[in-house]
Protein backbone atom coordinates (compact mmCIF):
# COMPACT_ATOMS: atom_id res chain seq x y z
CA UNK A 1 0.00 0.00 0.00
CA UNK A 2 2.66 2.48 1.10
CA UNK A 3 4.93 1.47 -1.78
CA UNK A 4 2.21 1.91 -4.40
CA UNK A 5 1.32 5.37 -3.05
CA UNK A 6 4.99 6.35 -3.26
CA UNK A 7 5.10 4.96 -6.78
CA UNK A 8 2.09 7.08 -7.73
CA UNK A 9 3.80 10.22 -6.43
CA UNK A 10 6.92 9.34 -8.36
CA UNK A 11 4.85 9.08 -11.55
CA UNK A 12 3.04 12.34 -10.67
CA UNK A 13 6.15 14.46 -10.15
CA UNK A 14 8.31 12.83 -12.80
CA UNK A 15 11.85 14.21 -12.95
CA UNK A 16 11.41 16.44 -9.87
CA UNK A 17 10.70 13.44 -7.68
CA UNK A 18 14.24 12.69 -6.54
CA UNK A 19 14.77 16.28 -5.28
CA UNK A 20 11.38 16.30 -3.59
CA UNK A 21 11.97 12.92 -1.99
CA UNK A 22 15.27 14.10 -0.52
CA UNK A 23 13.34 16.84 1.26
CA UNK A 24 10.34 14.77 2.30
CA UNK A 25 11.99 11.52 3.36
CA UNK A 26 12.48 12.47 7.05
CA UNK A 27 8.84 13.51 7.52
CA UNK A 28 7.35 10.85 5.25
CA UNK A 29 6.09 8.59 8.13
CA UNK A 30 4.20 11.58 9.52
CA UNK A 31 2.70 12.43 6.11
CA UNK A 32 1.75 8.78 5.61
CA UNK A 33 -0.10 8.65 8.96
CA UNK A 34 -1.88 11.91 8.18
CA UNK A 35 -2.95 10.51 4.81
CA UNK A 36 -4.37 7.43 6.53
CA UNK A 37 -6.23 9.63 9.03
CA UNK A 38 -7.75 11.63 6.19
CA UNK A 39 -8.71 8.40 4.44
CA UNK A 40 -10.68 7.39 7.55
CA UNK A 41 -12.11 10.78 8.53
CA UNK A 42 -13.43 11.96 5.16
CA UNK A 43 -15.70 8.92 4.62
CA UNK A 44 -16.69 9.14 8.31
CA UNK A 45 -17.77 12.78 8.08
CA UNK A 46 -19.57 12.12 4.79
CA UNK A 47 -21.26 9.19 6.50
CA UNK A 48 -22.27 11.47 9.37
CA UNK A 49 -23.72 14.03 6.96
CA UNK A 50 -25.71 11.41 5.04
CA UNK A 51 -26.74 9.69 8.28
CA UNK A 52 -28.86 12.77 9.03
CA UNK A 53 -30.38 12.48 5.56
CA UNK A 54 -30.99 8.75 6.00
CA UNK A 55 -32.58 9.37 9.37
CA UNK A 56 -35.04 11.91 7.99
CA UNK A 57 -35.88 9.77 4.96
CA UNK A 58 -36.34 6.56 6.93
CA UNK A 59 -38.34 8.25 9.69
CA UNK A 60 -40.43 9.82 6.92
CA UNK A 61 -41.01 6.41 5.38
CA UNK A 62 -42.06 4.98 8.74
CA UNK A 63 -44.39 7.91 9.39
CA UNK A 64 -45.80 7.62 5.83
CA UNK A 65 -44.36 11.03 4.91
CA UNK A 66 -41.98 11.93 2.08
CA UNK A 67 -39.11 13.48 4.04
CA UNK A 68 -36.63 15.97 2.55
CA UNK A 69 -37.09 16.15 -1.22
CA UNK A 70 -36.48 19.81 -2.20
CA UNK A 71 -32.68 20.24 -2.36
CA UNK A 72 -31.20 18.26 -5.22
CA UNK A 73 -32.58 15.03 -6.70
CA UNK A 74 -34.47 13.06 -4.00
CA UNK A 75 -33.27 15.72 -1.54
CA UNK A 76 -29.75 14.30 -1.69
CA UNK A 77 -28.09 17.70 -1.25
CA UNK A 78 -30.05 18.44 1.93
CA UNK A 79 -27.16 17.70 4.37
CA UNK A 80 -24.90 20.06 2.42
CA UNK A 81 -27.51 22.80 2.52
CA UNK A 82 -27.95 22.27 6.27
CA UNK A 83 -24.20 22.38 6.82
CA UNK A 84 -23.84 25.63 4.84
CA UNK A 85 -26.68 27.20 6.76
CA UNK A 86 -25.13 26.29 10.11
CA UNK A 87 -21.74 27.62 9.00
CA UNK A 88 -23.12 31.08 8.31
CA UNK A 89 -25.17 31.38 11.49
CA UNK A 90 -23.96 33.54 14.32
CA UNK A 91 -22.44 31.76 17.31
CA UNK A 92 -23.94 33.33 20.42
CA UNK A 93 -22.24 33.51 23.81
CA UNK A 94 -24.63 33.91 26.73
CA UNK A 95 -23.67 36.83 29.02
CA UNK A 96 -23.21 34.76 32.16
CA UNK A 97 -21.51 31.83 30.44
CA UNK A 98 -17.96 30.69 31.11
CA UNK A 99 -16.43 31.67 27.74
CA UNK A 100 -13.42 29.34 27.60
CA UNK A 101 -15.32 26.24 28.65
CA UNK A 102 -18.36 27.22 26.59
CA UNK A 103 -16.34 27.11 23.38
CA UNK A 104 -14.25 24.14 24.46
CA UNK A 105 -17.28 21.90 25.03
CA UNK A 106 -18.23 21.23 21.38
CA UNK A 107 -14.61 20.36 20.59
CA UNK A 108 -14.49 18.07 23.63
CA UNK A 109 -17.61 16.30 22.38
CA UNK A 110 -16.25 15.94 18.85
CA UNK A 111 -12.63 14.95 19.54
CA UNK A 112 -13.24 11.58 21.27
CA UNK A 113 -15.91 10.70 18.71
CA UNK A 114 -13.32 10.83 15.91
CA UNK A 115 -10.25 9.76 17.92
CA UNK A 116 -11.77 6.36 18.68
CA UNK A 117 -11.70 5.48 14.97
CA UNK A 118 -7.94 5.02 15.26
CA UNK A 119 -8.43 1.46 16.51
CA UNK A 120 -11.45 0.37 14.45
CA UNK A 121 -10.40 -2.36 12.00
CA UNK A 122 -12.13 -2.22 8.61
CA UNK A 123 -10.45 -5.23 7.12
CA UNK A 124 -7.58 -7.55 7.96
CA UNK A 125 -4.74 -5.10 8.60
CA UNK A 126 -6.68 -2.04 7.45
CA UNK A 127 -6.57 -0.16 10.74
CA UNK A 128 -4.77 3.03 11.70
CA UNK A 129 -3.32 1.68 14.98
CA UNK A 130 -3.43 -2.06 15.58
CA UNK A 131 -3.27 -1.62 19.36
CA UNK A 132 -2.74 -4.62 21.57
CA UNK A 133 -5.11 -3.10 24.13
CA UNK A 134 -7.57 -1.86 21.51
CA UNK A 135 -10.69 -2.62 23.53
CA UNK A 136 -9.34 -0.67 26.50
CA UNK A 137 -8.45 2.30 24.30
CA UNK A 138 -11.94 2.19 22.86
CA UNK A 139 -13.62 2.14 26.28
CA UNK A 140 -11.31 4.85 27.63
CA UNK A 141 -11.68 7.29 24.77
CA UNK A 142 -15.38 6.77 24.21
CA UNK A 143 -15.98 7.42 27.91
CA UNK A 144 -14.49 10.89 27.44
CA UNK A 145 -17.35 11.97 25.21
CA UNK A 146 -19.45 12.75 28.27
CA UNK A 147 -17.18 15.69 29.14
CA UNK A 148 -18.39 17.66 26.15
CA UNK A 149 -21.98 17.31 27.33
CA UNK A 150 -21.26 18.02 31.01
CA UNK A 151 -19.07 21.05 30.32
CA UNK A 152 -21.54 22.42 27.77
CA UNK A 153 -24.34 22.17 30.30
CA UNK A 154 -22.38 23.78 33.10
CA UNK A 155 -20.65 26.50 31.06
CA UNK A 156 -23.95 27.69 29.56
CA UNK A 157 -25.02 28.80 33.05
CA UNK A 158 -28.64 28.10 32.29
CA UNK A 159 -31.26 25.78 33.78
CA UNK A 160 -32.16 23.35 31.01
CA UNK A 161 -28.60 22.75 29.81
CA UNK A 162 -27.59 22.08 33.39
CA UNK A 163 -30.38 19.54 33.90
CA UNK A 164 -29.38 17.89 30.63
CA UNK A 165 -25.75 17.62 31.62
CA UNK A 166 -26.57 16.17 35.03
CA UNK A 167 -28.82 13.60 33.40
CA UNK A 168 -26.21 12.65 30.84
CA UNK A 169 -23.47 12.27 33.47
CA UNK A 170 -25.59 9.80 35.43
CA UNK A 171 -26.79 7.94 32.35
CA UNK A 172 -23.41 7.53 30.66
CA UNK A 173 -21.63 6.36 33.80
CA UNK A 174 -24.38 3.81 34.45
CA UNK A 175 -24.41 2.31 30.98
CA UNK A 176 -20.63 2.22 30.68
CA UNK A 177 -20.63 -0.32 33.51
CA UNK A 178 -23.00 -2.61 31.62
CA UNK A 179 -21.06 -2.12 28.38
CA UNK A 180 -17.74 -2.93 30.02
CA UNK A 181 -19.12 -6.07 31.67
CA UNK A 182 -20.66 -7.18 28.35
CA UNK A 183 -17.28 -6.82 26.69
CA UNK A 184 -15.66 -8.99 29.39
CA UNK A 185 -17.56 -11.98 27.93
CA UNK A 186 -16.31 -11.14 24.43
CA UNK A 187 -12.74 -10.87 25.72
CA UNK A 188 -13.04 -14.22 27.48
CA UNK A 189 -14.12 -16.12 24.39
CA UNK A 190 -11.72 -14.41 21.98
CA UNK A 191 -8.77 -14.42 24.39
CA UNK A 192 -7.51 -11.03 23.21
CA UNK A 193 -7.92 -7.29 23.64
CA UNK A 194 -7.00 -6.66 20.02
CA UNK A 195 -9.98 -5.84 17.80
CA UNK A 196 -8.53 -7.60 14.75
CA UNK A 197 -7.95 -10.76 16.80
CA UNK A 198 -11.51 -10.58 18.14
CA UNK A 199 -12.85 -10.64 14.58
CA UNK A 200 -10.53 -13.50 13.63
CA UNK A 201 -11.65 -15.50 16.66
CA UNK A 202 -15.23 -15.32 15.38
CA UNK A 203 -14.23 -16.89 12.07
CA UNK A 204 -13.37 -20.18 13.77
CA UNK A 205 -15.87 -22.79 14.94
CA UNK A 206 -17.96 -25.77 13.91
CA UNK A 207 -20.44 -23.67 11.96
CA UNK A 208 -17.66 -21.82 10.16
CA UNK A 209 -16.27 -25.20 9.06
CA UNK A 210 -19.72 -26.15 7.77
CA UNK A 211 -19.81 -22.99 5.67
CA UNK A 212 -22.31 -20.98 7.72
CA UNK A 213 -19.92 -18.61 9.45
CA UNK A 214 -22.77 -16.32 10.55
CA UNK A 215 -23.70 -18.86 13.22
CA UNK A 216 -20.22 -18.98 14.74
CA UNK A 217 -20.07 -15.23 15.35
CA UNK A 218 -20.37 -14.06 18.93
CA UNK A 219 -24.00 -12.95 18.70
CA UNK A 220 -25.32 -16.49 18.96
CA UNK A 221 -23.39 -17.98 21.92
CA UNK A 222 -23.37 -14.63 23.72
CA UNK A 223 -26.95 -13.66 22.84
CA UNK A 224 -27.95 -11.98 26.17
CA UNK A 225 -24.68 -10.05 26.25
CA UNK A 226 -25.19 -9.00 22.63
CA UNK A 227 -28.57 -7.51 23.53
CA UNK A 228 -27.12 -5.77 26.58
CA UNK A 229 -24.30 -4.27 24.52
CA UNK A 230 -26.59 -3.15 21.72
CA UNK A 231 -29.08 -1.43 24.04
CA UNK A 232 -26.33 0.09 26.18
CA UNK A 233 -24.80 1.41 22.98
CA UNK A 234 -28.04 3.18 22.12
CA UNK A 235 -28.17 4.61 25.65
CA UNK A 236 -24.50 5.66 25.50
CA UNK A 237 -25.13 7.72 22.38
CA UNK A 238 -28.19 9.39 23.95
CA UNK A 239 -30.41 8.19 21.13
CA UNK A 240 -34.14 7.60 21.36
CA UNK A 241 -35.66 5.91 23.34
CA UNK A 242 -32.94 6.91 25.85
CA UNK A 243 -32.64 10.56 24.76
CA UNK A 244 -33.71 12.09 28.08
CA UNK A 245 -30.55 14.23 27.92
CA UNK A 246 -32.05 16.30 25.14
CA UNK A 247 -35.70 15.36 25.51
CA UNK A 248 -37.37 18.26 23.75
CA UNK A 249 -40.66 17.94 25.59
CA UNK A 250 -38.99 18.17 29.02
CA UNK A 251 -35.78 20.20 28.79
CA UNK A 252 -35.96 21.64 25.25
CA UNK A 253 -32.63 20.34 23.89
CA UNK A 254 -30.66 19.70 27.06
CA UNK A 255 -27.03 20.72 26.92
CA UNK A 256 -27.39 22.29 23.47
CA UNK A 257 -30.05 24.90 24.33
CA UNK A 258 -27.70 27.89 24.36
CA UNK A 259 -25.59 26.84 21.39
CA UNK A 260 -26.14 28.06 17.86
CA UNK A 261 -24.58 27.77 14.44
CA UNK A 262 -21.49 25.59 14.04
CA UNK A 263 -21.03 25.04 17.79
CA UNK A 264 -24.48 23.45 17.83
CA UNK A 265 -23.66 21.44 14.71
CA UNK A 266 -20.55 20.03 16.39
CA UNK A 267 -22.69 18.32 19.04
CA UNK A 268 -24.80 16.79 16.32
CA UNK A 269 -21.77 15.62 14.34
CA UNK A 270 -20.36 14.05 17.50
CA UNK A 271 -23.66 12.27 18.23
CA UNK A 272 -23.89 10.80 14.74
CA UNK A 273 -20.20 9.87 14.67
CA UNK A 274 -20.75 8.05 17.97
CA UNK A 275 -23.77 6.29 16.50
CA UNK A 276 -21.73 5.04 13.56
CA UNK A 277 -19.01 4.02 16.02
CA UNK A 278 -21.42 1.96 18.12
CA UNK A 279 -22.64 0.28 14.93
CA UNK A 280 -19.02 -0.52 14.00
CA UNK A 281 -18.34 -1.84 17.50
CA UNK A 282 -21.38 -4.11 17.56
CA UNK A 283 -20.24 -5.38 14.15
CA UNK A 284 -16.69 -6.06 15.33
CA UNK A 285 -17.56 -7.60 18.69
CA UNK A 286 -20.64 -9.64 17.83
CA UNK A 287 -21.32 -9.75 14.10
CA UNK A 288 -17.97 -10.92 12.82
CA UNK A 289 -16.63 -7.64 11.43
CA UNK A 290 -15.61 -8.07 7.79
CA UNK A 291 -16.19 -11.85 7.78
CA UNK A 292 -18.58 -13.26 5.24
CA UNK A 293 -21.71 -14.92 6.68
CA UNK A 294 -21.47 -17.85 4.25
CA UNK A 295 -18.47 -19.90 3.22
CA UNK A 296 -18.73 -19.49 -0.56
CA UNK A 297 -18.49 -15.68 -0.57
CA UNK A 298 -15.17 -13.90 0.17
CA UNK A 299 -14.63 -11.77 3.28
CA UNK A 300 -14.30 -8.06 2.72
CA UNK A 301 -14.99 -4.46 3.59
CA UNK A 302 -18.51 -4.51 1.99
CA UNK A 303 -19.64 -7.00 4.66
CA UNK A 304 -18.43 -4.67 7.41
CA UNK A 305 -20.24 -1.70 5.87
CA UNK A 306 -23.39 -3.74 5.27
CA UNK A 307 -23.51 -4.90 8.89
CA UNK A 308 -22.90 -1.36 10.12
CA UNK A 309 -25.71 -0.07 7.91
CA UNK A 310 -28.03 -2.72 9.29
CA UNK A 311 -27.24 -1.63 12.84
CA UNK A 312 -27.70 2.06 11.96
CA UNK A 313 -31.06 1.25 10.38
CA UNK A 314 -31.96 -0.53 13.61
CA UNK A 315 -31.15 2.63 15.59
CA UNK A 316 -33.44 4.71 13.38
CA UNK A 317 -36.12 2.04 13.59
CA UNK A 318 -35.90 2.13 17.40
CA UNK A 319 -36.34 5.88 17.34
CA UNK A 320 -39.45 5.63 15.17
CA UNK A 321 -40.95 2.82 17.26
CA UNK A 322 -40.44 3.40 20.98
CA UNK A 323 -41.60 6.24 23.20
CA UNK A 324 -38.99 7.89 25.43
CA UNK A 325 -38.05 6.00 28.58
CA UNK A 326 -38.84 7.58 31.92
CA UNK A 327 -35.66 8.56 33.76
CA UNK A 328 -36.02 6.22 36.76
CA UNK A 329 -36.74 3.34 34.38
CA UNK A 330 -33.53 4.06 32.47
CA UNK A 331 -31.57 3.83 35.70
CA UNK A 332 -33.41 0.66 36.70
CA UNK A 333 -32.73 -0.97 33.33
CA UNK A 334 -29.03 -0.17 33.49
CA UNK A 335 -28.29 -1.12 37.06
CA UNK A 336 -30.88 -3.73 37.98
CA UNK A 337 -31.31 -5.59 34.69
CA UNK A 338 -28.21 -5.24 32.49
CA UNK A 339 -25.52 -5.42 35.17
CA UNK A 340 -26.95 -8.60 36.75
CA UNK A 341 -27.45 -10.20 33.32
CA UNK A 342 -23.78 -9.60 32.51
CA UNK A 343 -22.61 -10.69 35.96
CA UNK A 344 -24.48 -13.99 35.54
CA UNK A 345 -23.36 -14.57 31.96
CA UNK A 346 -19.65 -14.10 32.79
CA UNK A 347 -19.50 -17.20 35.10
CA UNK A 348 -21.75 -19.11 32.68
CA UNK A 349 -19.27 -18.47 29.86
CA UNK A 350 -16.40 -19.29 32.22
CA UNK A 351 -17.86 -22.67 33.15
CA UNK A 352 -18.76 -23.29 29.50
CA UNK A 353 -15.18 -22.64 28.43
CA UNK A 354 -13.84 -25.04 31.07
CA UNK A 355 -16.36 -27.78 30.23
CA UNK A 356 -15.94 -30.37 27.43
CA UNK A 357 -18.56 -28.45 25.40
CA UNK A 358 -16.18 -25.54 24.86
CA UNK A 359 -16.76 -24.21 21.33
CA UNK A 360 -13.98 -21.60 21.38
CA UNK A 361 -10.95 -23.88 21.25
CA UNK B 1 18.01 14.65 23.61
CA UNK B 2 15.91 12.04 21.85
CA UNK B 3 12.21 12.28 21.10
CA UNK B 4 11.22 10.24 24.14
CA UNK B 5 12.96 12.64 26.51
CA UNK B 6 11.29 15.64 24.86
CA UNK B 7 7.89 13.95 25.20
CA UNK B 8 8.65 13.19 28.83
CA UNK B 9 9.46 16.83 29.58
CA UNK B 10 6.34 18.07 27.78
CA UNK B 11 4.11 15.70 29.73
CA UNK B 12 5.90 16.39 33.01
CA UNK B 13 5.69 20.18 32.58
CA UNK B 14 1.99 19.99 31.72
CA UNK B 15 1.40 17.65 34.65
CA UNK B 16 3.02 20.03 37.13
CA UNK B 17 1.19 23.02 35.64
CA UNK B 18 -2.16 21.20 35.85
CA UNK B 19 -1.48 20.04 39.40
CA UNK B 20 -0.65 23.60 40.47
CA UNK B 21 -3.81 24.90 38.84
CA UNK B 22 -5.87 22.27 40.68
CA UNK B 23 -5.01 23.94 43.99
CA UNK B 24 -4.87 27.55 42.77
CA UNK B 25 -7.94 27.71 40.50
CA UNK B 26 -10.69 29.75 42.16
CA UNK B 27 -13.57 27.92 40.61
CA UNK B 28 -13.91 24.32 41.87
CA UNK B 29 -15.18 23.15 38.46
CA UNK B 30 -12.06 24.54 36.79
CA UNK B 31 -9.95 22.85 39.46
CA UNK B 32 -11.65 19.50 38.74
CA UNK B 33 -11.04 19.92 35.00
CA UNK B 34 -7.36 20.68 35.64
CA UNK B 35 -7.24 17.47 37.65
CA UNK B 36 -8.55 15.69 34.54
CA UNK B 37 -5.68 17.25 32.56
CA UNK B 38 -3.24 16.07 35.23
CA UNK B 39 -4.55 12.49 34.96
CA UNK B 40 -4.14 12.63 31.19
CA UNK B 41 -0.52 13.69 31.43
CA UNK B 42 0.21 11.05 34.07
CA UNK B 43 -1.27 8.52 31.62
CA UNK B 44 1.00 9.88 28.92
CA UNK B 45 4.04 9.46 31.17
CA UNK B 46 3.08 5.85 31.80
CA UNK B 47 2.76 5.27 28.06
CA UNK B 48 6.38 6.36 27.60
CA UNK B 49 7.30 3.69 30.18
CA UNK B 50 5.57 1.02 28.01
CA UNK B 51 2.89 0.56 30.66
CA UNK B 52 -0.02 0.99 28.27
CA UNK B 53 -2.47 -0.98 30.41
CA UNK B 54 -1.96 1.28 33.42
CA UNK B 55 -2.12 4.41 31.25
CA UNK B 56 -5.37 3.48 29.53
CA UNK B 57 -6.91 2.23 32.77
CA UNK B 58 -6.01 5.50 34.48
CA UNK B 59 -7.85 7.43 31.79
CA UNK B 60 -10.77 5.00 31.74
CA UNK B 61 -11.34 4.78 35.50
CA UNK B 62 -10.32 8.20 36.78
CA UNK B 63 -11.14 10.43 33.84
CA UNK B 64 -14.03 8.43 32.42
CA UNK B 65 -15.84 7.60 35.63
CA UNK B 66 -14.47 9.07 38.87
CA UNK B 67 -14.01 12.64 37.66
CA UNK B 68 -17.41 12.61 35.94
CA UNK B 69 -18.99 11.82 39.29
CA UNK B 70 -16.78 14.45 40.97
CA UNK B 71 -18.00 17.06 38.50
CA UNK B 72 -21.55 15.81 38.98
CA UNK B 73 -21.30 16.60 42.70
CA UNK B 74 -19.29 19.82 42.42
CA UNK B 75 -21.67 21.28 39.86
CA UNK B 76 -24.66 20.60 42.09
CA UNK B 77 -23.12 22.28 45.14
CA UNK B 78 -23.86 25.92 45.71
CA UNK B 79 -20.30 26.96 46.44
CA UNK B 80 -19.56 30.30 48.05
CA UNK B 81 -15.97 30.96 47.04
CA UNK B 82 -15.52 33.79 49.56
CA UNK B 83 -16.45 31.57 52.47
CA UNK B 84 -14.10 28.83 51.22
CA UNK B 85 -11.18 31.23 51.37
CA UNK B 86 -11.86 32.30 54.96
CA UNK B 87 -9.32 31.11 57.51
CA UNK B 88 -6.70 30.45 54.83
CA UNK B 89 -3.90 32.19 56.74
CA UNK B 90 -4.99 30.70 60.06
CA UNK B 91 -4.60 27.13 58.75
CA UNK B 92 -1.57 27.94 56.63
CA UNK B 93 1.20 27.06 59.18
CA UNK B 94 -0.22 23.62 59.93
CA UNK B 95 -0.75 22.84 56.24
CA UNK B 96 2.73 24.04 55.31
CA UNK B 97 4.30 21.89 58.04
CA UNK B 98 2.42 18.82 56.84
CA UNK B 99 3.36 19.53 53.24
CA UNK B 100 7.05 19.94 54.02
CA UNK B 101 6.97 16.74 56.08
CA UNK B 102 5.42 14.78 53.22
CA UNK B 103 7.92 16.12 50.69
CA UNK B 104 10.77 15.28 53.05
CA UNK B 105 9.49 11.74 53.55
CA UNK B 106 9.11 11.19 49.84
CA UNK B 107 12.58 12.57 49.21
CA UNK B 108 14.02 10.25 51.87
CA UNK B 109 12.34 7.19 50.40
CA UNK B 110 12.92 7.97 46.73
CA UNK B 111 16.55 9.00 47.10
CA UNK B 112 17.58 5.62 48.53
CA UNK B 113 19.20 2.94 46.43
CA UNK B 114 15.93 1.00 46.19
CA UNK B 115 14.44 3.61 43.87
CA UNK B 116 17.54 4.90 42.11
CA UNK B 117 18.27 4.47 38.42
CA UNK B 118 20.43 1.49 39.36
CA UNK B 119 17.47 -0.41 40.84
CA UNK B 120 15.26 0.46 37.86
CA UNK B 121 17.46 0.47 34.79
CA UNK B 122 14.40 0.58 32.55
CA UNK B 123 13.91 -2.49 30.39
CA UNK B 124 13.21 -2.22 26.68
CA UNK B 125 10.56 -4.70 25.66
CA UNK B 126 10.04 -6.04 22.16
CA UNK B 127 7.17 -4.98 19.93
CA UNK B 128 5.22 -8.16 20.65
CA UNK B 129 5.38 -7.67 24.42
CA UNK B 130 1.92 -7.14 25.84
CA UNK B 131 1.83 -5.30 29.13
CA UNK B 132 -1.85 -6.20 29.54
CA UNK B 133 -1.34 -9.93 29.10
CA UNK B 134 1.64 -9.91 31.45
CA UNK B 135 -0.25 -8.05 34.19
CA UNK B 136 -3.24 -10.38 33.84
CA UNK B 137 -1.05 -13.45 34.05
CA UNK B 138 0.69 -12.19 37.20
CA UNK B 139 -2.55 -11.10 38.86
CA UNK B 140 -4.26 -14.45 38.36
CA UNK B 141 -1.27 -16.70 39.15
CA UNK B 142 1.40 -15.32 41.48
CA UNK B 143 -0.73 -12.67 43.14
CA UNK B 144 -4.10 -14.41 43.09
CA UNK B 145 -4.61 -14.34 46.89
CA UNK B 146 -3.82 -10.62 47.35
CA UNK B 147 -6.00 -9.95 44.31
CA UNK B 148 -8.95 -11.90 45.76
CA UNK B 149 -8.46 -10.23 49.16
CA UNK B 150 -8.49 -6.80 47.56
CA UNK B 151 -11.68 -7.62 45.67
CA UNK B 152 -13.37 -8.82 48.87
CA UNK B 153 -12.37 -5.61 50.65
CA UNK B 154 -13.83 -3.60 47.77
CA UNK B 155 -17.02 -5.66 47.86
CA UNK B 156 -17.37 -5.01 51.60
CA UNK B 157 -16.83 -1.31 50.95
CA UNK B 158 -19.55 -1.29 48.28
CA UNK B 159 -22.02 -3.05 50.57
CA UNK B 160 -21.13 -0.71 53.43
CA UNK B 161 -21.69 2.33 51.23
CA UNK B 162 -25.05 1.00 50.07
CA UNK B 163 -26.16 0.16 53.62
CA UNK B 164 -25.05 3.54 54.98
CA UNK B 165 -27.04 5.47 52.38
CA UNK B 166 -30.05 3.15 52.26
CA UNK B 167 -33.01 4.83 53.87
CA UNK B 168 -36.66 4.72 53.10
CA UNK B 169 -38.54 7.94 53.52
CA UNK B 170 -42.09 7.42 54.64
CA UNK B 171 -43.52 10.68 53.28
CA UNK B 172 -42.64 10.11 49.63
CA UNK B 173 -45.15 8.67 47.23
CA UNK B 174 -43.10 5.84 45.87
CA UNK B 175 -43.32 4.21 42.47
CA UNK B 176 -42.35 0.61 42.09
CA UNK B 177 -41.11 0.15 38.50
CA UNK B 178 -41.22 -3.64 38.84
CA UNK B 179 -44.98 -3.55 39.42
CA UNK B 180 -45.40 -0.96 36.69
CA UNK B 181 -43.56 -3.01 34.14
CA UNK B 182 -45.44 -6.17 35.12
CA UNK B 183 -48.85 -4.63 34.47
CA UNK B 184 -50.90 -6.38 31.80
CA UNK B 185 -53.54 -4.71 29.75
CA UNK B 186 -56.17 -7.00 31.23
CA UNK B 187 -55.53 -5.39 34.66
CA UNK B 188 -56.36 -1.95 33.41
CA UNK B 189 -58.70 -2.37 30.51
CA UNK B 190 -61.86 -4.42 30.10
CA UNK B 191 -63.20 -4.92 26.60
CA UNK B 192 -66.97 -5.21 26.56
CA UNK B 193 -68.83 -7.02 23.83
CA UNK B 194 -72.04 -5.28 22.96
CA UNK B 195 -74.19 -5.12 19.86
CA UNK B 196 -73.60 -2.12 17.66
CA UNK B 197 -77.30 -1.38 17.32
CA UNK B 198 -80.25 -1.70 19.64
CA UNK B 199 -82.05 -4.96 19.13
CA UNK B 200 -85.49 -4.98 17.60
CA UNK B 201 -85.34 -1.68 15.73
Amino acid sequence: MEASVLHFFEWLWGPYWSTLWAWFKPVWPLIWVIMKIVAILVPLLLGVAYMTYAERKILGFMHVRIGPNRVGPLGLLQPIADGLKLFFKEVILPTKADPALYFMAPALAMAPAVAVWAVVPFFDGVVLANLDAGVLFLLAVSSLGVYGVIIAGWASNSKYPFLGSIRSAAQMVSYEVAMGLALVCVLMVSNSLNLTDIVHAQGRGIFADWGVGALSWNWLPLWPVFLVYLISGVAETNRAPFDVVEGESEIVAGHMVEYSGMAFAMFFLAEYANMILVAAMVTVFFLGGWLSPVGFLPDGLPWMLAKMSLMLFLFLWLRATFPRYRYDQIMRLGWKVFVPVCLIWIPVVGVWMMSPFNIWE
Amino acid sequence: MDLKTIIFYVFAALLIFAALRVITARNPVHAALYLVLAFFNAGGLWLTLQAEFLAITLVMVYVGAVMVLFLFVIMMLDIDIKRLRQGFWRNMPLAATLGVLMVAEMALVLSTDYFGPVAFPGTKMGADYSNTRELGRLLFTDYVYPFELASIILLVAIIAAVVLTLRRRKDVKHLDPVQQVAVKHSDRLRVLQMPAEKEGE
